[in-house]
């Protein structure tokens, strides 16, 4: 079978078979291992890993999703990681890219899911959905909480690409009518790599697959499953128009002045303070721009609920609860308006309760002041 | 018709005031830099970015601020294990009868303005009445929510184990947006203690006239003569007070 001829394959051999150089893999190599945030001094291990490593057998599992993650992926600034990283390891599986079909790409998913049972990889592209026992998502006539299960069974890891798979993305937004639901919210029993994003940046992508070749286990994750070398940061830290944050220069509007002269787009809604991604270093097209650059702020795409939190360009999210346009100022200025008008009655209703009181203790003050001796 | 003789009382230790003034200061300063932060005004000019930097010196001054906020807060909680036992942390304790009952005095006669028949001079407190207590202890918990999600925002750029400590607030919570608009909110909290707190303090220092607005500053109240005598009898307070305390104020 054509998967067993291909995993048997190194990762180098498949780039020198597709006619690069060994200086074109030498670029590659260090070239990934920059994205990779590695020192120079590693970049031997690097090429040395795709040298000797075989082919990890993965499979790319479609579901709730626009296929973003994978544009991304084959838009990846070197032709390697298109060429080499995606379409040989998810040469098992995939069904936008894979040649086969129907049936044949069925069985070709059965053969390495039985073949290679705790060894492959699952990628998932987009969510879940769990509304109506899972009919809103089927293919090749099965629901795609079934196929996730299945697939997630025999798996060593599972990579959450994209905002989808990560936390629910568009389709999740309120009031999530499909139930769409993230990938981990569902297997509780495997390691997750979430790489939210939408898309996540190709070069993060093809870093996170490198890396487990290289070092052949996953990558450092933080409190929220995220490779901690891409997201680690926010947009915000490593934004070029910080110095204008920072000097407390804001683009006021989208048609100013100082939105011409490139200020900081904190005040239009930019959620780049709020947002953890590396589109500040590694950029998209190529290095090309990010949309800070690109004078759009950032909307916040590889954070949870991203689309529910309020217009994207204000500031402010709305309080739960509380209606749509209302955000915590306005709540907060009613409140202290009808706290302050509360007291002032308050206060008035004590003169009038207490006059008695007061009555007596004024006049017995006024009689001890004039028994003062003087 | 005679005017009742009042003594003095030490309340309020000075570790206490100082707190006071400590607390009501960083929260000024935290809540004011907060609310510039989470929305600058448009300061225009015309010198480059390098040479301006007044955004980063306001987020500055609200992280040192956070940082007073903090320990003070510590202090004041090591203070309610050594202190009187007007800042005991039993003062703050909400469940016995007796703070129950006088929850209800107070609630009756201060804040609904009721008129008592025969007033029971042992409804006024010496110390916290029991609402402000409670209140207080609100405060600690707003308190401490400030003092975890914000810690928990600046953690990411922290270089001290510290702030580090808060990390896991903003995954636990769902992610930075979640955490912001928390902080956010619970400033504005923050504001309706302050109002409500400092109308209180003059409410009473009107009516009652027992100094409680300056006993932040001296740490003295006034209190019935008569009141102080069935303190001693009933042991409420440990000895009698000393000589210079009972200097008699008309």
């Amino acid at each position: 079978m054509a998967i067993e001829k291909s995993v048997k394959e190194t990762y180098y051999e498949s780039i020198i078979k597709q006619g690069y150089s060994r200086r074109d893999f030498m670029k590659f190599a260090t070239y990934i291992a920059a994205y990779m945030g590695l020192e120079t001094s590693m970049i031997g291990q690097v090429a040395k890993s795709l040298e000797n490593t075989f082919r990890i057998p993965v499979i790319w599992e479609h579901y709730q999703e626009c296929t973003c993650c994978s544009e991304s992926f084959i838009r990846s600034d070197h032709p390697i990681v298109s060429d080499i990283i995606l379409d040989k390891i998810s040469l098992d599986y995939t069904l936008t890219l894979m040649a086969a079909s129907g049936h044949q790409a069925e069985a070709a998913k059965q053969a390495t899911m039985e073949k290679y049972k705790g060894e492959y990889i699952l990628c998932v592209e987009g969510s879940v959905p769990l509304g109506d026992d899972g009919n809103y998502c089927c293919i090749a006539g099965r629901s795609a909480k079934d196929l996730l299960i299945e697939a997630a069974e025999g798996a060593k890891a599972i990579i959450a690409w994209g905002s989808c798979a990560s936390n629910g993305c568009v389709q999740a937004a309120y009031p999530n009518p499909t139930q769409a639901t993230p990938i981990h919210k569902i297997i509780k029993n495997k390691p997750i790599i979430r790489v939210p994003g939408c898309p996540p940046i190709g070069e993060v992508m093809a870093g996170i697959i490198v890396h487990m070749i290289t070092f052949g286990r996953l990558p450092e994750l933080d409190g929220l499953g995220r490779p901690k070398a891409f997201y680690s940061k926010r947009v915000h830290d490593s934004c070029y128009r910080r110095p204008y944050y920072d000097a407390g220069l804001f683009a006021e509007t989208f048609d100013d002045q100082n939105a011409k002269d490139g200020y900081c787009l904190y005040k239009v809604g930019c959620r780049g303070p709020m947002t953890y991604n590396s589109c500040g270093t590694i950029k998209w097209n190529n290095g090309v721009s990010y949309p800070i650059q690109s004078g759009h702020g950032c909307i916040g795409c590889s954070e949870e609920n991203f689309w529910d939190n309020g217009p994207f360009y204000e500031r402010l999210t709305g309080l739960a609860g509380f209606g749509i346009e209302s955000s915590a100022d306005t709540i907060g200025k009613v409140a202290a308006g009808v706290v302050a008008g509360g007291l002032a009655v308050h206060a008035v209703a004590a003169n009038i309760s207490k006059r008695k009181e007061l009555k007596s203790r004024t006049s017995r003050g006024i009689q001890n002041e004039k028994k003062l001796d003087s | 018709m005679q005017t009742r003789k009042f003594r003095r009382v030490y309340v309020w230790e000075l570790p206490v005031r100082f707190f006071h003034w400590i607390n009501a200061f960083s929260i000024t300063v935290l809540a004011v830099t907060g609310l510039i932060i989470a929305n600058p005004p448009a300061i225009l000019s015309n010198k480059e970015a390098s040479d301006i930097y007044w955004f980063g010196t306001v987020r500055f001054i609200h992280f040192a601020t956070a940082y007073v906020f903090f320990f003070n807060m510590i202090m004041r909680i090591y203070w309610s294990f050594v202190g009187n036992k007007f800042s005991s942390w039993r003062a703050f304790w909400p469940f016995n009868k007796k703070m129950w009952h006088n929850f209800l005095h107070v609630i009756k006669v201060d804040v609904f303005l009721a008129n008592e028949k025969k007033p029971d001079i042992k409804d006024i407190s010496i110390g916290h009445n029991s609402v402000a207590a409670i209140s207080y202890v609100i405060l600690f918990l707003l308190a401490l929510v400030q003092v975890f999600t914000g810690f928990g925002l600046y953690s990411a750029n922290a270089g001290w184990w510290l702030p580090k400590m808060f990390a896991w607030v903003v995954p636990f919570l769902g992610g930075d947006f979640i955490v912001r608009t928390i902080h956010h909110a619970t400033t504005w909290l923050f504001i309706l203690f302050t109002l409500i707190h400092v109308y209180l303090v003059f409410y009473h220092d009107w009516l009652e006239g027992r100094g409680e607005v300056s006993s932040m500053f001296g740490g003295y109240k006034f209190v019935c003569d008569e009141r102080l005598k069935k303190l001693v009898e009933d042991e409420e307070i440990e000895a009698p007070v000393d000589e210079e305390a009972m200097e008699i104020i008309e």
